[in-house]
């Protein structure tokens, strides 16, 4: 048998990997994204995206919404770790395709082109609540709120319209119908 | 309105709230003004170390054989980044620190200032918390809470950081009851343990017939009563028990239940008990990879069961049964009591399920994994720790170790009776931790007997904690086997690197009895076998601190021991395994 040159073991047979919506709400204090980002970088998990504000003012709690992706014994890890956090209150997991779960990310896009493809860009981003935030001669602002594939796709579309920037946000999260997450 | 007190003297209060009796520590421009104010609290003693990672080390080592949080308090800059090591081993290990760091003004911070480093970004991934204290309102609050976060739950290492202002600054000291509410709930373990739960753990040992008690540290940091209550678990239960490196103590080494420990470089009965079990029982202890060896074939027919006071220790590196979030010591209390009431047939019955099991288990100890051949004209190592054990064990001896292949070769070979005796870097593996920790320990216990077990190696990078030894009087014994190579990284590149001891030998090592001179202590050396006795006697009967010079065969391996990505049972004896593939006959040992 081959000897293995190294003190550590071989690494086992991996889980399959699947995509999570994690929410974490913390207290909004000095450094406290830090210690969250710095948890997942540490021990080596992803983040895909990542929103972060404050949602209420007078207890100074911010809602952190990281997209990650793992096997389910590292969600779980990610889930036990990020409870550890002394400024963590709770910690809410969802995989993407829970169907009990809205989420949305916002995009920016500047398009600047003739107007006939500024008229199709526009048509394109209707279907994705979309609002024209600013007009030039030459060029449109639109707002779009959509899921993260919905947007990777309208980059996509957009870019022979004469798509020159775009800005987007991370995906926020909440459950449907009337219950909250305890 | 009271008077008016300074950030400074704060600190103070909130140490002799908490009745810290010792703090190490080493000062520097940021943090003079607590120096200053040390003066005037005469019930706190300042231990001067030499260097931050000793004093770091001291800490943890005054802790661990205490129980009680160690205390540390160092400058800004180069000071709080030299206690980076100490602060990230008591993660690892989980020991209760609490590390005071002065920092530049608050005005000059983000200004590349004198000494200025990001202390709470560099220490954020290696303490339980941090706390930068900008405002001298939340300094008594914050200080309070620093201990609360490092002594509750799993302990652990937390860092106040003052800046220099704030520790000048004055305001009224209000120590109100701290806010359990601000730790979110986790300063302690969810609640009572269910007896739904117990009465799982039980009915899960009265169907076991290979049934296995996994113990670590866990049991140790839960206190005495802890040890005391497994104890009586394994006399009433009759299981066999096998401990991690850190739990070394829990449960008397000299035992015949005992299986020594179990790991890489542990018993061959200890882990063929693991592998072959059909129910493990974990107490405390966190499948470390150093424990569990090829996690695949890990103990692939038993049912497991984890007892651990931390959520996130469970199902991490093994997937468990039965898990129960609890304290050890309140868990096994209960679990003795539910037993002792409701089960009393299982302790009728359980005996003689298991005396086949115990059958396999004497074959396995059959084997005499930790023998050796002795040699009558060189020292070998274990000989040595065997030889220190046997002369030392009549006294209530405190031990601590670097890290290396004479950290193993003590925790086979030197017996533990009681819990807190051990102090070793397990986690973090930190070479330099034996001698700053032994110094700790002394403070801690003055009357006792305390010994490192060092390597050469090792020793070297924090030697000069001999000088703090020497200035409290603290009559610390430095055992070093000293083999002129680092040892285990010598071992593994004899089995793994085809013998290329590349920058593993130290050439131009010290005189160490001379070294013992110039620190103004006692230098003793051996190089005899026949010699062993009567200077290892001579070491103990001195008053003042030594450094004992023990020269023993430089090719010595570690044995037995499970070569990489190898499951438990599948262990080598000595250098005869090596040649060829692992039999079952093993080596024939004297």
């Amino acid at each position: 048998m081959p000897k293995s040159k190294s003190a550590y073991s071989e690494p086992g047979k991996l889980g399959k990997s699947e995509h999570h919506i994690i929410v974490v709400w913390v207290d909004n204090e000095a450094g406290v994204l830090a210690r969250v980002v710095g948890l997942f970088s540490g021990r080596g998990y992803n983040i895909e995206s990542l929103a972060v504000a404050e949602v209420d003012k007078k207890k100074h709690i911010s809602r952190i919404t990281i997209v990650t992706s793992g096997t389910p014994s590292v969600v779980e890890q990610i889930k036990l770790q990020l409870k550890k956090l002394i400024p963590v209150h709770k910690v809410a997991d969802f995989k993407r395709n829970d169907p009990n779960i809205l989420f949305k990310e916002l995009a920016l896009f500047k398009v600047v082109s003739s107007k006939k493809n500024r008229e199709k860009a526009q048509k394109l981003c209707k279907k994705y609540n979309s609002f024209i935030l600013d007009k030039s001669k030459n060029s449109f602002v639109i707002q779009v709120t959509a899921l993260r594939r919905e947007i990777d796709k309208l980059i996509e579309t957009l870019s022979p319209l004469g798509l020159v920037s775009t800005s987007r946000t991370g995906a926020v999260a909440m459950t449907r119908g009337s219950e909250i997450f305890k | 309105m009271g008077k008016l007190i300074s950030g400074a003297e704060i600190v103070f209060k909130v140490l002799e709230h908490h009745k810290v009796e010792h703090i190490f520590g080493y000062p520097g421009g940021a943090v003079l003004p607590i120096y200053d104010e040390l003066k005037n609290h005469k019930t706190i003693k300042h231990i001067l170390a030499r260097h931050e990672q000793g004093a770091g080390h001291a800490a943890e080592g005054y802790a661990r054989s205490s129980g009680k949080p160690g205390v540390l308090l160092v400058t800004s800059g180069p000071g709080a980044t030299n206690a980076v090591t100490a602060l990230t081993d008591a993660y690892m290990d989980s020991v209760p620190l609490v590390c005071i760091s002065g920092q530049v003004p608050t005005h000059l911070i983000g200004t590349d200032a004198f000494q200025e480093c990001d202390t709470t970004g560099i220490t954020r991934p290696c303490t339980k918390h941090n706390w930068l204290v900008k405002d001298v309102n939340d300094l008594a609050k914050v200080m309070d809470l620093a201990f609360e976060v490092a002594t509750t739950g799993r302990p652990g290492p937390v860092l106040v950081d003052i800046p220099k202002d704030i520790q000048f600054k004055k305001t009224n000291f209000v120590l109100k009851s701290s806010n359990k509410k601000k730790l979110n709930g986790k300063s302690k373990p969810n609640g009572k343990i269910s007896s739904s739960d117990l009465d799982k753990v039980i009915n899960l040992m009265k169907k076991s017939s290979k049934p296995i008690f996994y113990t670590g540290g866990g049991v140790i940091n839960s206190g005495p009563e802890a040890s005391k209550s497994l104890r009586e678990l394994v006399s009433i239960t009759g299981f066999p028990i096998t401990s991690t490196l850190q739990g070394l103590g829990a449960y008397p080494g000299d035992d015949p239940l005992f299986l020594g420990m179990l790991g890489m470089h542990g018993t061959y009965e200890a882990n063929n008990s693991m592998y072959s079990c059909d129910l493990m029982i974990n107490i405390g202890a966190r499948f470390d990879d150093r424990i569990t060896g090829k996690v695949d074939e890990f103990s692939p027919k038993s049912k497991k069961i984890h007892v651990d006071i931390d959520p996130s220790s469970i199902g991490k590196n093994i997937k468990v049964d039965l898990a129960v979030v609890s304290d050890v010591g309140s868990f096994l209390k209960a679990l003795n009591k539910r037993i002792k009431e409701k089960h009393k047939d299982f302790l009728n019955s359980n005996k003689q399920n298991i005396s086949k099991w115990w059958k396999d288990i004497d074959k396995w100890r059959q084997k005499k994994s930790l023998s050796f051949k002795n040699s009558k004209e060189v020292i070998k190592p274990q000989y040595a720790v065997q030889r220190l054990y046997e002369l030392s064990k009549n006294k209530d001896t405190f031990i601590t170790t670097e890290v290396g292949q004479h950290q193993m070769w003590a925790a086979q070979h030197y017996k533990f009776n009681k819990p807190n005796r051990w102090m070793t870097s397990g986690g973090l593996g930190t070479m330099g931790y034996g001698l700053p920790a032994a110094v700790g320990v002394q403070i801690a216990h003055p009357d006792k007997l305390v010994v490192d077990i060092a390597g050469e190696a090792s020793v070297l990078m924090t030697m000069q904690e001999m000088s703090t030894a020497v200035q409290y009087k603290l009559p610390i014994k430095i055992f070093i086997l000293n083999n002129q190579y680092m040892g285990m990284v010598r071992q593994w590149q004899e089995l793994l690197h085809e013998k290329n001891y590349s920058e593993s030998y130290t050439a131009a090592l010290p005189d160490f009895v001379k070294l013992a001179e110039a620190y103004g202590c006692v230098g003793i050396q051996a190089t005899k076998p026949d010699e062993l006795d009567e200077k290892i006697n001579e070491m103990i009967n001195t008053k003042e601190p030594v450094i004992f010079d023990c020269r023993v065969d430089p090719a010595e391996n570690c044995y037995p021991m499970i070569p990489s990505g190898k499951p438990h049972n599948q262990m080598l004896l000595g250098p005869e395994d090596e040649k060829e593939e692992v039999t079952d006959e093993g080596k024939t040992l004297v």
